[in-house]
């Protein structure tokens, strides 16, 4: 997961990066030629891009940069990370000093994710990748 | 009762770290109030009226005694606020009208959701108090916030004589599965699921987000009828069944398909509207359109990855085997000699014939019964217990109950595995206590929400409106004559204490400022005698609070004017006369209990 401060992120209009409105259905886009998507949180409490994340990674396919946008604070980290996001923009003002401790924190968890698709019961699961 | 593993212990205790971090940055300003908020929420500490409240996971309301004490030890050692604001608390208190109950501290509180409370805990203790709570796998995840919560069941899962399949095991699987999910932690709204096992529903399973009914098929494989949809709040809707028979194999990568929907369509501009019952009646058949389409997506594109396999639906059974109890052989003679030896008991002792009569049910080992402790009596709110009580309980537990209890959806205490010839003995050891009162099922059972005595949200007060109740319903010979009868009272229209599902109901409003109540009639949770899950309907305008008890009164008096008895000879209950008769007279003499001008001014 890279954390990038909101100074280095550059919203780009182009074919290969698309930004994607949280409401929108990501199972109508056509991927081809993509190569990052941002996703936004609008509210950290507003989790629909969790979903659209899954849905990119795990259902699409998608192997390009998934970024997660807007009210992006790090306490959110470990589930954008497991719902398949691999860069987070964090929030103006947003202290990054405590994040990787967040990301260290569990060894692991009971259920699949985008990242780790076995659950924690499944046999052979192994410990999640960081 | 389930053995954590090293696994589900370490998840505890770094949930319990993760809070602390969140909390000392809070502390230092690097996390807002409002970043802190959902934070904390997640781990079941609100801010509420005078102080935080913590809402301790009870997972499907099975707990020990281990863990009972430690909840004695923090209501003993942190359910303390200052003196200050405490004087302040009951200064403001004192100046609503009516009876203003003299605020308590040092008390756990069950609740509907087989959860446990405490009222007064400062914040900054809050760290120190999850990792208490981690030393006997304890913690908050999720009682609170826009996740998924708590699942509860029937507090009789696992010894219920009805019972077609053991819940539990089910339970705990979804209780690993929905902790900390990655997708699901900012849903549009809170979540809470609701699974029972047995023919009788004890777990108002049509008033959940989703309600899973354990059956088995004809070819006897076990599945679940899956609803959907069933809530409380401003918009009472039950839950429509959105699969008759689903695999119980299936039942993550189904309500992985449930959830994601929601999280994707649910409402997010208007709270009233978000919860999950809002989107399934706006959009009905399309919506279980798209659940069934996501559901084949998981199965055919995603590989199905949470199909339960039998190993680990076997690993999770073992830990709910019935406790080794080293009862002496089930023999007739046995059992006849311990019923003989009850009936002398009862027939000694009337109050313990009552007892046995209200407060002590079958169990599916005929050795056995499950008995409820009563925290339902004069001087307590319902559901509240001191920490010397909390203590005292869970040595009856020890004593009498294998060490394991439940906390019961209507705010007692059950115990399991109790043997039919200790009864007497904890009889005699819960009545000492206090705990006794041979009322389960009775007018003073009621459930009841901390309303505005405590909750920021409460638009009137609960606790008083219980407390005249109980004061005015104390001869057992009367309570007994009114038979079952489910009271629930709310303090707002959240309707924690489930005002919509009771066959009377009491809902605190807010008018001009002060406290007005509406009362309802004719709710059901969806147990046996109350008929399908649905929401009460108003008798009318609202009463003061002085009107309430008469109001109830008046109700109940007409109910005693109109029953019958029934074909077995046994009086109809109140919600039988009600169903039978209509709502009309019952409305009459509620409104004709009406007495504006005895309504103070103060």
């Amino acid at each position: 997961m890279k954390i990038i401060s909101a100074q280095e992120h550059q919203a780009v209009e182009s074919p290969a990066v698309i930004t994607l409105a949280n409401d929108a259905d990501p199972r109508t886009l056509d991927l081809n030629g993509v190569t990052r998507i941002d996703l936004q949180f609008p509210a950290f409490t507003d989790g629909r891009a969790y979903s659209q994340a899954f849905l990119l990674r795990r259902r699409m396919g998608f192997e390009g940069e998934l970024r997660a946008t807007g009210d992006v604070l790090i306490d959110q980290l470990v589930q954008m990370q497991r719902t398949g996001f691999d860069v987070a923009v964090l929030k103006e003002g947003v202290d990054a000093s405590a994040a990787q401790r967040q990301l260290d924190r569990y060894a692991g968890f009971y259920q699949g994710s985008a990242v780790e698709t076995r659950p924690h019961f499944s046999a052979g699961a192994t410990p999640l990748s960081r | 009762m389930y053995q954590y593993t090293e696994f589900d212990k370490a998840f505890v205790r770094a949930r319990a770290a993760e809070h602390r971090d969140q909390l000392e940055r809070w502390q230092v300003g690097q996390l807002t109030d409002d970043q802190f908020r959902p934070l904390r929420l997640q781990n079941g500490w609100y801010v509420q009226r005078y102080a935080p409240m913590l809402r301790v996971a009870v997972p499907y309301g099975e707990i020990n005694a281990a863990q009972i004490k430690v909840l004695a030890r923090i209501a003993r050692e942190f359910d303390t606020p200052d003196a200050a604001l405490l004087a302040e608390a009951q200064a403001t208190q004192d100046k609503l009208p009516g009876l203003a109950p003299k605020l308590t501290t040092n008390y756990g509180h069950f609740t509907t959701r087989q959860n446990v409370q405490f009222n007064w805990i400062p914040l900054d203790k809050s760290a120190d108090v999850m990792d208490l709570l981690a030393t006997v796998n304890m913690h908050g995840i999720q009682t609170s916030g826009n996740c998924i919560r708590n699942t509860t069941t029937d507090e009789l899962a696992g010894v219920a004589v009805d019972e077609v399949v053991d819940p539990r095991p089910y339970a705990e699987l979804i209780r690993q599965w929905s902790t900390l999910h990655p997708e699901f932690a900012h849903l549009p709204r809170k979540f809470k699921i609701a699974i029972t096992g047995a023919t009788e529903d004890r777990a108002a399973i049509g008033w959940h987000d989703v309600g899973l009914q354990l059956v088995k098929n004809e070819a006897g494989e076990v599945g679940f009828k899956v609803l959907v949809g069933g809530g409380m709040g401003r918009t009472p809707i039950n839950g429509v069944v959105i699969r008759e028979f689903l695999a119980w194999q299936e039942i993550m990568n189904y309500l992985e398909a449930v959830v994601r929907v929601y999280n994707r369509w649910g409402r997010r501009d208007n709270k009233y509207k978000a919860r999950i019952k809002i989107l399934v009646k706006a959009e009905g058949q399309r919506y279980f359109d798209e659940v069934e389409t996501e559901y084949r997506e998981i199965v055919e594109h995603d590989g199905a990855p949470h199909t339960l396999p039998q190993a680990e639906l076997d690993r999770v059974k073992a830990g709910f085997v019935a406790p080794a109890l080293n009862l002496p052989e089930n023999t007739d003679a046995w059992l006849a000699q311990a019923e003989a030896a009850l009936s002398i008991e009862a027939a000694k002792t009337p109050a313990f014939a009552r007892w046995l009569a209200r407060n002590v049910r079958p169990h599916r080992n005929p050795q056995l019964r499950a008995v409820s402790l009563s925290f339902k009596r004069p001087g307590y709110a319902p559901g509240d217990a001191t920490a010397e009580q909390l203590e005292a309980a869970a040595a009856l537990i020890e004593k009498y109950s294998a060490g394991e209890a439940r906390v019961s959806h209507t705010q007692n205490l059950l115990l399991p595995w109790v043997r039919l010839d200790q009864l007497h003995a904890l009889w005699l050891e819960a009545k000492a206590l206090g705990v006794a009162q041979p009322n389960i099922g009775l007018l003073t059972d009621m459930i009841a929400c901390p309303g505005g005595d405590y909750c920021a949200l409460a638009n009137a007060r609960s606790i008083p409106t219980a407390s005249a109740i109980t004061e005015r319903y104390q001869d057992l010979d009367e309570l007994d004559d009114l038979g079952h009868i489910d009271f629930h009272i709310s303090g707002c229209i959240n309707s924690c204490g489930h005002h919509h599902s009771g066959h009377i109901g009491i809902l605190g409003v807010d008018k001009d400022g002060k406290e007005w109540y509406q009362v309802t009639l004719g709710g059901s949770d969806g147990k046996d005698l109350s008929g399908a899950a649905t929401p009460g309907k108003v008798v009318g305008p609202s009463f003061s609070s002085f009107e309430v008890p008469d109001v109830v009164e008046a109700i109940l008096d007409t109910y005693k004017q109109l029953r019958a008895p029934k074909g077995d000879g046994k009086q109809e209950a109140f919600i039988e006369t009600l169903r039978r008769v209509g709502h009309d007279p019952f409305k009459a003499a509620a409104n004709a209990a009406r007495h504006p001008a005895e309504e103070p001014t103060a």
